[in-house]
């Protein structure tokens, strides 16, 4: 791809420039790959069924956005260490069933579990660093503990949100729908915190080259911690405003968060591995799964059974769209 | 005495020793009663895990990042296919578990193609194909229990002397699998791939073809395994592969592979399944609840992670 150096100089330098401007936009066309699928889901949507384009029918079809873009974001965390948290989903299940339980009973025995919780979250980041060892294997073990304790809090569906929590979440702000304003309010604090702070710099260092920022004399340890605490934190509110929408709780209701979250960070442009996430991404990511699965499928009358593969053919198509930007990168 | 001293060194024992203290406490607590068929059915359902075990100790032996995630939607989606093949029908069994077969090696091949096209991490990759095998498994097998013929159901509930016949094939396949890794070239290949991807390249190891074929491998040995999980539990559902994420990658784990790749064990995943299978039993004989059963199972996983640790990681 280089250009020939026996080339006139004038030519060279024409063509470098060009080279660079076809660069630079093949960079823009990657960042805003997250926007273009939700732009494409929406006009998906508003060509199947104009009337879904309402204040009303965003508010409904987007019911559930605002626990996966939450539990998206404590993915989000999580990935930005090179770690992967295959636990999420059972944990916001375990929140669910704490809140419809005891946040609403005893309030503050309620609140002191739901931060021991955070502060597990905390030690296994911890674990994770001190011992070296797999973050996948650590969490798979972890999604199992918080099944359990969930089944222990709430053996049966059922419980009841507390009612600040129900008011909360049902609030509707005028012209706006509520989950597009939280959506955009969770991004953009996040966003604010990873992207522009100077620990968050840190933090997102220690995924890209931890031997480096060891040398600069930074705790891993610390930032390893701040990170699971922080996807804790996310769970913890995902879980909340989950049941804050459903109003009762089931031990098994987050179970399909952990891949949701996964697919959602990816989806917005986030890296497996080098501390490459994009909060704003995660959040655009976790709308368009919420989309997808399934209002635009009863749009287009396809059986809920696809729900689940809608998913991953997203997935898959937005990969693959990026995988044919890279190459013009190049 | 050197000897014991040197099997003490091997990765492997541990687990073995763990599955042995573990059945230990369970016959003391019902003071010595069914310690015999504890062993049997310990045998039995460690073999299915013991099958996904070995597909997934090849594929995380390629190094890091290398994890097949698709595991569970594809053992369900075969578990169907193969009992829809056989149709209750005594002379369909082999083609039903050739179906099965084939339907996993696709599902791996499928796998690989992701993971080779889009080049992204398999983690993401096997995750997206289980999305897409899940609702196909679901689209498929749905509102049908469908029952193995009597004859594939007898088959794998089959025991002679209280020694389960499927346990002693898995024998044999184990003892095949352990020779194909340390001993022929494609095993060689796996362990020198996960040991150091660009010398193995640079020594003449087909890379590609390797690990298409490792995903491959995985893929049909789920396969396999659903047919006769379905055979064993005398019927075929979506969610019958659902505990066998966790369980492969924790016996591989446990049983003494390094997480980072280059380095396997394939006794360890037979000592892995045992202890993971005789805990479930002890517990159940403890009579604890269903929450605080898995509390524990989590726990039981962490703790041994946490004490066998050290190395890094699995991306």
């Amino acid at each position: 791809m280089r250009p020939e150096m026996t080339a006139a100089s004038l030519d060279t330098a024409a063509r470098t420039s060009a080279e660079r401007g076809a660069l630079a936009r093949a960079r823009l066309l990657r960042g805003l790959l997250p926007a273009l699928s939700l732009a494409l889901v929406l006009l998906a949507i508003a060509w199947l069924n104009p009337r879904a384009i309402s204040y009303f029918g965003f508010s409904l079809m987007l019911n559930l956005a605002i626990p996966i873009a939450l539990a998206t974001i404590a993915q989000m965390f999580v990935i930005a260490g090179n770690e992967l948290d295959l636990s999420i989903g059972t944990f916001v299940g375990f929140v669910g069933c704490v809140t419809a339980t005891w946040l609403k009973d005893a309030p503050l025995i309620g609140v002191a579990i739901l931060l021991g919780s955070i502060g597990i979250y905390a030690l296994l980041g911890a674990l994770i660093h001190l011992r070296n060892l797999p973050s996948i294997v650590v969490t798979l073990g972890m999604s199992f503990v918080w099944q359990g304790l969930a089944i222990l809090v709430l053996p049966k569906p059922g419980g009841k949100a507390p009612d600040w929590l129900l008011g909360l979440m049902a609030f509707k702000p005028p012209f706006v729908p509520f989950p597009i304003i939280a959506a955009l309010l969770i991004g953009l604090i996040v966003h604010f915190g990873l992207m522009r702070t100077s620990y968050g710099v840190i933090l997102r260092g220690s995924g890209g080259n931890p031997a480096a920022l060891g040398r600069a004399g930074w705790s891993l340890l610390r930032t390893k911690i701040v990170l699971f605490a922080l996807a804790g934190l996310f769970g913890v509110l995902s879980g909340m405003a989950l049941i804050g929408i459903t109003t009762s709780a089931d031990a098994n209701i987050g179970n399909g968060y952990t891949l949701l979250a996964i697919a959602g960070v990816i989806l917005g442009g986030g890296e497996f591995v080098g501390g490459r996430v994009s909060p704003i991404g995660a959040v655009i990511g976790a709308l368009t799964l919420a989309l997808a699965a399934s209002p635009l499928l009863t749009f287009m009358h396809i059986p809920p059974d696809w729900q689940v593969a809608a998913n991953g053919a997203i997935l898959i198509i937005v990969l693959a769209a990026r995988v044919l930007i890279s190459r013009k990168e190049r | 005495m050197t000897s014991v001293r040197s099997l003490l060194t091997k990765p492997w024992i541990w687990s073995f020793i763990g599955a042995l203290l573990v059945w230990l406490a369970t016959i003391a607590f019902t003071g010595g009663y069914g310690g015999g068929g504890m062993v049997t059915a310990a045998l039995s359902l460690a073999v299915f895990t013991v099958i996904v075990g070995v597909g997934q100790m090849f594929v995380i032996t390629l190094g890091p990042g290398n994890v097949d995630l698709s595991l569970p939607a594809n053992i369900g989606l075969a578990s169907a296919v193969a009992m829809k093949v056989m149709d209750g029908n005594d002379s369909m069994i082999a083609v039903g578990l050739l179906a099965a077969l084939a339907c996993g090696a696709a599902i791996g091949a499928a796998n690989y193609l992701l993971i080779w096209a889009l080049r992204i991490p398999p983690i993401i990759a096997t995750l997206s194909a289980s999305f897409i095998i899940q609702s196909i498994d679901i689209s498929y097998g749905r509102g049908l229990q469908i029952k193995p013929p009597p004859g594939f159901a007898d088959f794998a509930n089959w025991q002679v002397l209280g020694i389960p016949v499927l346990a002693i094939l898995t024998v044999l396949f184990t003892v095949g699998a352990a020779i194909a890794l340390q001993r022929m070239i494609y095993g060689r290949s796996v362990l020198a791939i996960g040991q150091n991807i660009r010398a193995a390249w640079l020594a003449g190891v087909n890379v590609g073809r390797i690990r298409f074929l490792t995903y491959t491998l995985s893929g049909a040995l789920g396969g396999i395994d659903g047919a006769l999980l379905a055979g064993y539990f005398r019927g075929a559902n979506v969610d019958i592969g659902n505990e066998y994420l966790l369980a492969s990658i924790a016996v591989v784990v446990i049983g003494g592979t390094s997480v980072a790749g280059g380095k396997a064990n394939v006794p360890g995943v037979w000592g892995a399944a045992l202890f993971l299978v005789l805990l479930l039993t002890m517990l159940n004989t403890f009579g604890v609840s269903a929450g605080v059963r898995l509390l524990l199972t989590g726990l039981i996983i962490v703790g041994v992670i946490t004490a066998a640790g050290g190395q890094k990681a699995l991306r």
